[in-house]
């Protein structure tokens, strides 16, 4: 129960998340390394965007609408909603067996040639058999495992880094990233990996039925048989 | 209703009731110790107001970082300003002699001060970084006056809870609260790295508060206004306000 409903919240926030960040990002699409970056000095690299700020070369000739005020208002806010939802379920997911029954690969499968085996199967694209439909596999654990607790880490923190506040109290968690404007291209790129496993995701449960997989998501018909 | 659905209904009605008055004693405790920002209300009430307590409980004095002298930004990046006025111009046609700061609202010594007083006051100067909520950022030396300063001569009414501030550009103004109106990093500042503020970065003053975002450090500023209600003057979601529906609090 806890599970599904932190997810949802995620989803929804995640979403809100991606779309203000998108409207944030246009406002200069130019990607900097180290503490300082601006319009005068050479960018490590540009999104061929245009940008909603006349101030930035962007080679079009036109400047897109200003929506930084409610994208950044709504932005900060689904951040919280993920951030306490996130602590919500990593607290359940220590306290209760989730992680370590459904998400840490089972102990038969730490083995490297078990694991091969298991990508193997993964890369022959071989239908999945009866124990997959019941549990998952040590490669989608892993990913499960990166995602919560590599991915979403390193993109709070990062964000973080670029406020203000934050970086007065806490001064080390910018210079770790190697500056601002570093923190500032770590967030967009562990925010494209983020989208990365959305996309495989969503997909990967399309493949194995879109609608029955979300009603299981969304009311746990599955885990009455035992699923989890 | 069988014995196990009545106890889940009773948990669920003892925790929703635990729930709710903990989120009424939260509330009259950010009240209490001022950690509401002005624009609370609305959708995105909630996400302000824990950011803005969240700073305010957990790094209130902190300082904002300051960097050594190699890390100055070569060539600072000027941004945009609003076309200069009549007013302004006058007075940088006489090399901003006349140019005043007036002090009003809830102080003891209402007044006004010319470049050359503020000076005289012990001044600051500070190497800390320019971060515009878009994105970029430079870094700069700002050499000012503390606001604290200008508001301990004017003599602060302990009722006082924010600080107005207004550019000669009738259209542009910011408000701050008290920590940081009276926070040693805020000052007014009239030099930059080698020389005069410049007029492209706000000179001949302009009030940096560097633990927020640049929008929050107007150019231009002829006058502080200490009040204890920003009524009037956060406007936060009207498109005509100079932030266009930018947040009160830019910490963030």
């Amino acid at each position: 129960m806890l599970v599904r409903v932190t997810h949802w919240i995620t989803v929804i926030s995640l979403v809100a998340l991606l779309i203000t960040g998108v409207e944030i990002l246009i406002s200069h699409p130019r990607f900097y390394w180290g503490e300082v970056g601006n319009s005068l000095t050479r960018p490590l690299f540009q999104i061929p965007i245009p940008s909603s700020r006349a101030t930035v070369p962007t080679g079009y000739a036109y400047v897109l609408p200003d929506q930084n005020g409610w994208s950044r208002y709504l932005h900060f806010e689904a951040a919280w909603a993920l951030v306490l939802t996130g602590l919500v379920y990593v607290i359940f997911g220590l306290w209760t067996p989730h992680f370590r029954k459904n998400l840490f690969p089972a102990s038969e499968d730490r083995t490297w040639p078990r694991f091969r085996s298991i990508m193997a199967k993964h890369l022959r694209l071989a239908p999945p058999d009866e124990a997959d439909s019941r549990s998952y596999n040590a490669l989608q654990r892993i990913t499960y495992l990166v995602v919560i607790f590599v991915l979403f880490p390193l993109v709070i923190w990062s964000g973080l880094a670029m406020s203000s506040g934050f970086n007065a109290a806490v001064p080390w968690a910018v210079s770790f990233l190697g500056g601002r404007q570093s923190a500032r291209t770590v967030h967009f790129f562990v925010s494209i990996g983020l989208v990365f496993f959305f996309v495989i995701h969503v997909t990967m449960v399309a493949l194995s039925g879109f609608v029955t997989r979300t009603r299981e998501m969304i009311t746990d018909r599955a885990g009455r048989q035992g699923r989890i | 209703m069988s014995n196990v659905s009545r106890r889940k209904f009773l948990m669920a009605g003892l925790a929703a009731s635990a729930g709710i008055s903990g989120l009424g004693v939260a509330a009259g405790l950010a009240q209490r110790y001022a950690l509401v920002p002005p624009d609370s209300g609305g959708i995105y009430g909630p996400g302000e107001t824990l950011t803005y307590a969240a700073q305010r409980v957990l790094a209130r004095h902190s300082l904002a970082r300051e960097f050594p002298r190699s890390m100055i930004s070569k060539v600072p990046f000027a941004n945009s300003i609003p076309p200069l006025n009549d007013a302004f111009r006058r007075l940088q046609e006489g090399v901003f002699a006349d140019w005043r700061l007036s002090v009003d609202g809830m102080v003891a010594r209402p007044g006004s001060y010319s470049l050359g007083d503020l000076r005289r006051f012990p001044t600051r100067n500070q190497i800390t970084e320019v971060v515009c909520e878009e994105g970029w950022s430079y870094i700069a030396e700002w050499i000012g006056t503390p606001v604290l300063e200008v508001l301990k001569d004017s003599g602060i009414l302990p009722q006082a809870r924010y600080l107005i501030y207004f550019s000669i550009d009738p259209d542009w103004w910011e408000s701050i609260d008290m920590v940081d109106a009276q926070h040693p990093q805020t000052l007014l500042t009239w030099a930059m790295n080698d020389g005069d503020l410049p007029v492209a970065f706000g000179g001949p003053l302009r009030l940096r508060v560097p633990r927020q975002l640049g929008y929050k450090s107007v150019k231009f500023v002829t006058r502080l206004t200490v009040t204890d209600s920003t009524k009037g003057f956060v406007s936060a979601l009207d498109p005509k306000h100079p932030n266009g529906g930018y947040a009160w609090y830019a910490g963030i």
